[in-house]
């Protein structure tokens, strides 16, 4: 057990925690987004591999990790725009379009990745990090929090962007009248569809955005099915933290945390099988809900597609 | 609170039994079914070419493998088994307006306790009160893991979709722990459980090499249609998923109706696990996890909860999925490909019934 303790292995377990978060959080701010219009966006999971997948090929031949975020982010909001066109403009049952889209996209990017890397698996080079003066220094703290890719502080700071877009702007408020009473957001002359599409599409983009940067700055490469869950846990996440951004935070900390423990056992050489940890921040989120058993606050018009003049 | 789906579907979910099928009905029905796939297999095809692969090579060996050959429907009628069973599950739970969307952890751990407990029953029992011991404890299993969720929601309205999932995710890594440590055979290299002997599985059918698990797995979905169309309890099941709060006010136990809807939905699920595992597989390797759920939930929507459907669109699954197999082998492409293949059918399929609904109501109106 010698230096699990250890001052680096401390910094570097939770350096590797903030790496995990990072998809998480941004799936679960998407996912969030989709949610309180009132668009169950099971799809999630096909978004980000499309991200992940193209994020990689942008960053790996423009050589640019902010090129292949575009791309990745861009690859995300296409998939989107199929899910708007069929789940919010005329209306198909989204979990069926969602669970389509997501195997659809589980074989097109593995497909895609066999025919052109699955002979060299290219790699990109380490993202290189902003380091922020002086918080920085503070020992174990600094290396974790402060020394990661600049994308990394900009989406903990979309969290409060979104938490001030819900409670303080006119497109927060329509966002939650699409999920909660689309008629009331009609007959005040807001157009349910397009407010529904908006919050697609932009869920679109930040899944892509995570794939991508699982792939780009996490892995530093792209395999198939590499999201492995991601997008469902950030629907659980989404739903836990019952339209606050900061709880998704926390909730895709604590995961992160998790999962980086699992890599960190292994490197480290302990010998339990990584499955018991993977289930350590289900079971916590579980023994939670047993405890609180808190009543699910969700939008009271989710997953019912907007149809005008209907009933 | 419950998502409700579709208000075309709750409507249809209360009249399930629509009496008179003219012969004009079932030839739209097969029109509209045909159509789409047809539709779908050229959009699909348009891709095989984007990546250098022959389409029709590819389907020739699809329908070959899949449909044609005698060993590949063979194959094909056997993998059937356990996806009957998930269909019936998800047709319980998804009629009474509950999302279990944790199928897949229901069926692992089904599996894993049929293949831990079916090798040491048919030690000490007759075969087939083992293999029904064991079919009953998977099932059992099963139930209990849904116990947690299936209660939240009860007693304390905590959304399924998160709580089955999250629980989804448990039962998958709870599987392999088991796997490795609780009941791994110690004379493999690999983690495994121990195998069922070959003269101790299901019997196959006649000389055939499909399994008999293709029997239980149809009787299961028909009495689950059966169940849910005429009977009392199926009645009420569908006035909970249909309207809960009307359920409450006509008197209906809606807590106790709730985890009822689990425990069969969970335990057919469980059920699905060991037919693969007793008929088929006859162990059950770590990190084993087929994800049949997944496809099978889409599937149970286009079929509108409806049974017989739910079977046709089974054994299109299959087909693909074991006919993909093949050719994926054949062509050299790999064997994702079907996945592409499942996700634009049911995507045209569901296009396809949303233009049929339009053109009907226009032609009402």
């Amino acid at each position: 057990m010698t230096g699990l303790f250890s001052e680096v292995f401390l910094s570097a377990l939770l350096f590797g925690a903030v790496t995990a978060a990072i998809p998480l959080l941004l799936a679960g701010l998407g996912e969030q987004i989709s949610e309180k219009a009132g668009v169950l966006n099971i799809g999630i999971e096909g978004m980000m591999l499309a991200g992940a997948y193209l994020g990689f090929v942008g960053a790996f031949y423009s050589g640019s990790l902010w090129l292949g975020f575009l791309t990745g982010a861009a690859g995300g909001a296409a998939v989107a725009v199929v899910m708007a066109l069929l789940c919010v403009r005329i209306g198909l049952n989204q979990i069926v379009i969602g669970i389509a889209l997501t195997l659809g996209l589980e074989g097109l990017t593995a497909l895609l990745h066999h025919f052109q890397f699955s002979r060299s698996y290219p790699r990109l080079p380490a993202a290189d990090a902003t380091v922020i003066p002086l918080l920085s220094d503070i020992p174990v703290i600094g290396p974790a929090f402060f020394k990661h890719h600049l994308i990394v502080y900009l989406a903990v700071a979309l969290v409060f962007g979104m938490g001030y877009i819900y409670r303080r702007t006119q497109l927060g408020l329509n966002l939650q009248a699409a999920g909660d009473k689309p008629a009331a957001l009609d007959v005040a002359g807001i157009d349910v569809v397009r407010t529904r599409t908006i919050a697609v599409l932009t869920t679109g983009a930040l899944a892509g955005l995570g794939g991508a940067y699982l792939a780009n700055v996490g892995a530093g490469l792209f395999i198939p099915f590499i999201t492995n869950g991601a997008g469902f846990l950030g629907i659980v996440l989404a739903m836990l933290a019952r339209g606050r951004p900061i709880w998704v935070l926390f909730g895709a900390l604590l995961f992160g945390v998790c999962l980086s423990l699992t890599t960190a056992m292994q490197v480290a050489g302990i010998n339990i099988p990584t499955d018991i940890i993977q289930m350590l921040p289900f079971l916590a989120v579980m023994i939670m809900l047993v405890l609180f058993g808190r009543r699910a606050s969700l939008p009271a018009a989710l997953g019912i597609p907007y149809e005008r003049g209907a009933r | 609170m419950s998502i409700d789906t579709a208000p075309t579907v709750s409507a249809t979910a209360l009249d399930a039994t629509s009496g008179a099928v003219t012969r004009r009905d079932i030839l739209h029905r097969l029109l509209m079914t045909l159509g789409p796939i047809l539709a779908a297999l050229v959009i699909a095809g348009c891709i095989l070419l984007a990546v250098g692969v022959d389409p029709l090579a590819y389907y020739g060996y699809v329908l070959e493998k899949g449909l044609f050959s005698p060993l590949g429907i063979q194959q094909t009628l056997t993998r059937m088994a356990p996806l009957l069973f998930l269909a019936a599950g998800l047709i319980v739970a998804f009629r009474a307006g509950m999302w279990n969307l944790g199928g897949d952890g229901q069926f692992l751990l089904g599996a894993v306790t049929a293949a831990a407990s079916a090798p040491v029953f048919v030690q000490i029992m007759p075969a087939w009160l083992a293999l029904t011991c064991s079919f009953l404890i998977a099932m059992v299993v099963a139930m209990i893991w849904s116990l947690v969720p299936a209660l939240l929601r009860a007693y304390q309205g905590v959304n399924e979709i998160i709580t089955t999932l999250m629980m989804t995710f448990l039962g998958t890594s709870l599987a392999n722990v088991l796997v490795k440590l609780a009941f791994r055979d110690p004379a493999t290299t690999v983690p495994q459980t121990r195998t069922l002997p070959v003269e101790d599985r299901l019997p196959r059918l006649f000389e055939t090499t499909i399994t008999s698990g293709l029997l239980l797995g149809l009787a299961a979905i028909i009495i689950v249609h059966l169940v849910m169309t005429r009977t009392a309890f199926g009645l009420k099941l569908r006035i909970v998923g249909a309207n809960p709060r009307a359920a409450v006010h006509s008197g209906l136990g809606v807590p106790g109706l709730t985890v009822a809807v689990f425990a069969i939905s969970a335990g057919l699920a469980g059920l699905a696990g060991a037919v693969d595992i007793i008929g088929v597989q006859g162990n059950v390797r770590a990190d084993w996890n087929p994800a049949y759920g997944l496809a099978v939930i889409p599937a149970v929507f286009l079929a509108r909860m409806n049974g017989f459907a739910a079977i046709g669109f089974v054994f299109l699954l299959s087909v693909l999925s074991i006919g993909g197999e093949s050719a994926a082998r054949r062509l050299g492409v790999p064997n994702h490909f079907t996945l592409v293949l499942v996700s634009i059918v049911l995507i045209v399929l569901a296009l396809a019934e949303y233009f049929d609904h339009r053109y009907n109501q226009s032609r009402r109106a």
